[in-house]
């Protein structure tokens, strides 16, 4: 505090300033932003260094695609950066919302279900079904999330690391093997889009729609997010990733808390996945793989742990740069024929590019593009004073290994 | 002083505790009593045992033999017929579909009804599954009453009412001074999730009231206009401090301090013994220290205990501890000043 307050360079200032207000007017702060990024993002899509790259509908459907990644990097980002437990199985419960939504909202999941729905009646009405389907799409994920949460919370660490990573891997395998209900490889298809009472079911080729819902959804994501964190059950959390020991030693039960991160974290991939199928119109196992859980992150990593914003920004950029910037880079060397560039697939460096682009993090900026204030001074302290730390947590790990 | 606290009523009882690392007895046989309202302190060399007795009080080691009863209520001892729990786990869901397979075979229910028995049955076992990990204090009692004992977590303690410091200091580092109070507050709040996510004017309301809470306790150890410094850049003796504000924070009925006055000046050490003082007088607080420092044990103690090897060797009031040739040479060397 000390350094930034003694010289405040006007950015500095304002930023703080800035940070001040939205924090004293957090949901309107939010509704703000958002309605700011928003309208500036179609503008952008519309004028030329852009337009030439991708045209603008296109444009606008990315940026709703990358809106599904940012919902999911806001719930990881409430398991990892706020509770401090490293899931590497996030997209079970990504493939477990979109999957609900087909049962409700597929010729084939209404036949499992032994319903009859989709068929019945017009796409404008059965696509009504979405907006209550993202709730219980959040509560079926939630549910998932403290089967899976229950038996791993006695584990930390790199432990807790490993049987996630097995859970992300043991679902989409149960999707794919269990044909009878989930129809295998082929997944689920001819989901009922969206539909809202006046402008009737959303369609493929316009993606205002899609894209107008995505704000609201991650706006009222993003603003439950922040309320939770800055709530009493938000300081448990903190409190659990500092030092679980002296959490217990404060009356807080650690358990119950962990699992609520958990299934919170759960609920919101549960959301992006009712809201990517539904964007979609079809499931499949091969949608979930490990590549989304990792994507995601690396978006929490790189956007900066523990802060919703920075993880949102960092969600948005990764996604624009993996799945436009490449393509476009790819196009534009073709086009200027390049030497050695033009013959370079850039899609197909993606991972090396994420390599990088985390080593290089790791290096220069361990806490993010957008850091947690908390974060930042963590881990700056933990470098500048690693005696005292060591010393620490070697006492911690020795106190707590006791039960 | 008219009267004296050692005559009251004892808030917490330990019997026999012992534990064991291995080959090595931490803690032998140990029977301690504190009386309400009573200041007694434990002392004794490096290594006999006396963080490895706090944290067998405070459910964050279980002892190998022995119990604790805090309050009339036992909280600590071996665990008692815990296998009938996992019966009770499975119980009520394997009954419930018994129950509903039979009904399906005698036809009296069928089809979706079946499904939907079928769908309870898991739910009765992913809900007591749920019930025993996180075991609320009900669930507790309730198994107690039919003979099952577990013993208590650390974070059962403190909502029964114990409060502790550690002896190397564990403060979340990274918190604010008044955050960390705000943590500690935990169990005295009761904001659910959804009044989290509604902002209700009644969940508002409780954290406005928690934080002028905080800094009240904040100046009642001293920290006054400290509140938003980070925890980490606080002097030694303030984090000390405010550990103590963060325990007092749960609203303790007994506070255990281990070594608060490790790594103070003489002058943090007087306005410690000040405040250890006026949490028994003010607020009616009992107070179990461990304390290498004899200015401090000597001068607040109304009862000292000697521990060494893990075995009780004297206890006393300060004067007769003092004195005990058994102490002086297990401990003291020679008279303390
Ligand atoms: N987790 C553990 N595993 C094995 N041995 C342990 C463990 N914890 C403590 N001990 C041993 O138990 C003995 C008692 O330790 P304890 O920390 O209780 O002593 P103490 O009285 O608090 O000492 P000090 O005054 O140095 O704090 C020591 O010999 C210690 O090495
Ligand atoms: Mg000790």
């Amino acid at each position: 505090m000390s350094a930034a307050a003694a010289s405040p360079t006007s950015f500095a200032s304002r930023r703080k300033r800035l940070a001040e207000v939205s924090s004293r007017h957090r949901s309107w702060s939010i509704v703000v932003g958002i309605a700011i990024v928003g309208t500036v993002l179609p503008i952008l899509a519309a004028i030329p260094p852009f337009t030439l790259a991708t045209p603008t509908n296109a444009w606008m459907d990315g940026f709703t695609n990358a809106g599904v990644f940012v919902l999911l990097a806001i719930g990881l980002n409430l398991v990892v950066g706020v509770a401090g437990l490293l899931d590497l199985g996030y997209a079970a419960f990504f493939a477990i919302g979109a999957y609900t939504y087909s049962y409700v909202a597929s010729p084939f999941g209404n036949s499992i279900l032994g319903i009859k729905f989709v068929e019945v009646v017009s796409p404008d009405i059965a696509g009504l079904v979405f907006w209550p389907m993202l709730l219980v799409g959040a509560l079926v994920a939630a549910l998932f999330g403290i089967l899976l949460g229950a038996p791993t919370l006695r584990l930390r660490g790199d432990y807790l690391a490993i049987v996630t990573l097995g859970f992300g891997e043991i679902v989409p395998i149960v999707f794919l093997n269990a044909d009878a209900v989930t129809n295998g490889t082929n997944g689920v298809g001819g989901l009922a889009r969206p539909a809202l009472p006046i402008i009737g079911s959303f369609s493929a080729l316009n993606p205002w729609p899609y894209y107008v819902s995505m704000l609201v959804v991650v706006a009222v994501v993003m603003m439950l997010a922040y309320r939770l964190v800055e709530s009493r059950l938000g300081r448990a959390w903190e409190a659990i990733r500092e030092d679980e020991l002296a959490a217990a030693a404060s009356g807080i039960n650690t358990v119950t808390a962990k699992l609520l991160a958990f299934a919170l974290g759960a609920s919101t991939a549960g959301i992006a996945g009712v809201f990517n199928a539904s964007k979609l119109v079809t499931v499949s196992p091969d949608q979930f793989t490990f590549i989304v859980s990792f994507t995601v992150l690396a978006m929490v990593v790189l956007g900066g742990m523990g802060n919703f914003w920075g993880v949102a920004v960092g969600a948005f950029v990764i996604y624009t740069i993996n799945n436009v910037l490449l393509k476009v880079l790819n196009q534009f060397f073709d086009q200027v024929s390049f030497p050695i560039l033009k013959d370079i697939d850039f899609i197909q460096l993606q991972f090396l590019l994420y390599g990088l682009a985390l080593v290089a993090m790791m290096l220069w900026r361990p806490e993010g593009l957008f850091p947690n204030s908390r974060r930042q001074r963590e881990l700056h302290t933990a470098m500048t004073e690693p005696g005292e730390d060591e010393l620490v947590t070697a006492e911690a790990t020795s106190e707590e290994g006791q039960r | 002083m008219s009267e004296n606290p050692l005559d009251n009523e004892p808030i917490l009882v330990a019997e026999g505790v012992s534990r064991r690392f291995g080959g090595l007895v931490a803690v032998n046989t140990v029977d301690f009593t504190i009386p309400e309202r009573a200041i007694v302190s434990l002392i004794g060399p490096n290594g006999a045992g006396k963080t490895t007795f706090f944290n067998v009080l405070l459910g964050v080691i279980d002892p190998t033999a022995g119990s604790v009863v805090f309050r009339g209520r036992r909280m600590i001892a071996r665990p008692e017929r815990v296998g009938f729990e996992s019966l009770l786990w499975v119980l009520p869901a394997v009954l419930l579909g018994l129950l509903s397979g039979l009904l399906a075979e005698a036809g009296i229910v069928s089809g979706r009804l079946v499904a939907l028995l079928g769908f309870l049955t898991l739910m009765l076992l992913v809900g007591s599954l749920l019930l025993a990990i996180i075991r609320p204090v009900w669930y507790s009692t309730a198994l107690e009453r039919i003979g099952i004992f577990r013993s208590a977590r650390p974070n059962d303690m403190v909502t029964a009412g114990v409060g502790r410091t550690f002896q190397n200091i564990r403060l979340f580092q990274n918190m604010t001074a008044i955050e960390n109070v705000l943590v500690g507050m935990h169990t005295q709040l009761h904001g659910n999730l959804l009044e989290a996510f509604l902002q209700t004017p009644r969940v508002k309301a409780e954290e406005k009231a928690a934080e002028r809470r905080a800094d009240d306790l904040l100046t009642l150890v001293g920290l006054h206009g400290k509140g938003n410094e980070g925890a980490r850049n606080l002097p030694y003796g303030d984090q000390r401090r405010l550990e103590i504000a963060r325990a007092l924070a749960a609203n303790p009925k007994l506070l255990l301090l281990d070594e608060p006055a490790a790594g103070m000046n003489p002058k943090e050490t007087l306005d410690l013994v000040a405040l250890i003082s006026k949490l028994r007088d003010d607020l009616g607080l009992t107070i179990l220290l461990i304390e290498h420092d004899m200015k401090v044990v000597m001068g607040i103690s109304d009862r000292v205990t000697v521990l060494d090897h893990g075995e009780k060797i004297a206890e006393g009031t300060p004067e007769q501890v003092r004195k005990d040739p058994r102490v002086i040479e297990a401990y003291l060397g020679a008279p303390a000043a």
